[in-house]
């Protein structure tokens, strides 16, 4: 998975991906704020999803209490 | 509802102007699906293999052109019979030896789903490689156009470039395009349905070689 690696740590595309759903960023403002291509912005968004992290919400995605955690864990350690 | 590769069918070519084989595959980019691209136009090409010399000049041609594609709004997608691992490979060779980075997720169909819904082998050349095909697909997921090479043929990427334009700019502007049309040159007027259209069409002003052929500039 691009967006996770096998021990469940998130990589630098998943952190900016929750990053603009933690803002309420829809997929195409994701698309633009991160400079990834739309159809990446998907596919991430639903790796994200199938962890856990995320969940759908308004035509875009919503960071879950497992998303804002392993938000709060990337922060603690940057 | 979730859309997966459509259920196993006899290989077969798809039809222009229908919903393209919406189809799930492992790629170089992660799980990929057709309808992850909605809302940008997408070429979907395949090649014969990984680490051959016409694939590898294709490849490079692709990567090429990629950014002028952007500006189009158009995504790439490749395809080959080849595992995720070769394609990885494969890519990074080329960004080594010939010092291009490959910027398009690569499918990895070892078990030749996307090949035979797409109508992509072709067994009279070989039963276990894709040929060269490239089809275009627009922002709505419908086939709009195909474009089918043989093996040892490698594509010209002027040619995907200047389809791109036209099929861009018939959406915009509800012309056709003559041959060897290229942007700037006059598009073709639609003929007139009707006599009444016809009689018209002869006055309306546009360069007319007879009713049914009118030309203008955009």
């Amino acid at each position: 998975m691009p967006c996770i690696d096998s021990s469940g740590q998130i990589n630098e595309m998943a952190r900016k991906l929750l990053d603009a759903f933690a803002e309420g960023s829809s997929l195409i403002a994701t698309a633009d704020k991160t400079g990834l291509p739309l159809y990446r912005v998907r596919s991430g968004a639903r790796e994200l999803a199938e962890a856990g992290l995320v969940e759908p919400a308004n035509e875009t995605y919503a960071l879950t209490d497992a998303g804002r955690a392993a938000m709060a864990k990337v922060s603690g350690e940057s | 509802m979730e859309t997966t590769t459509q259920e196993k069918a006899a290989p077969s070519i798809p039809r222009l102007g229908q919903p393209a084989p919406a189809f799930e595959a492992q790629t170089t980019h992660g799980t990929l699906r057709l309808e992850d691209f909605k809302g940008s136009w997408l070429i979907l090409f395949s090649h014969p293999a990984d680490f051959t010399p016409v694939c590898t000049t294709e490849f490079v041609a692709f990567a090429e052109i990629a950014p002028e594609l952007k500006k189009r709004g158009v995504e790439l997608c490749g395809l080959s019979i080849d595992s995720t691992y070769s394609h990885i490979a494969w890519v990074r060779n080329i960004e080594e030896k010939f010092g291009v980075k490959i910027p398009f997720p690569v499918i990895a169909d070892l078990n030749k789903e996307v090949a035979t819904l797409y109508g992509m082998i072709m067994p009279g050349e070989s039963k276990t490689e894709t040929s060269r095909c490239v089809f275009v697909i627009d922002p709505n997921g419908t086939l709009r156009a195909m474009i089918y090479y043989p093996l040892t043929t490698g594509r010209n990427m002027q040619e995907i470039l200047r389809l791109i334009d036209a099929l861009q700019t018939t959406d915009k502007n509800g012309v056709a395009t003559p041959a060897n049309w290229k942007p700037g040159e006059k598009v073709i007027i639609p003929p007139p349905a009707t006599a009444e259209a016809a009689e018209e069409r002869m006055k309306a002003g546009f360069e007319t070689k007879d009713w049914y052929f009118s030309k203008k500039s955009l």
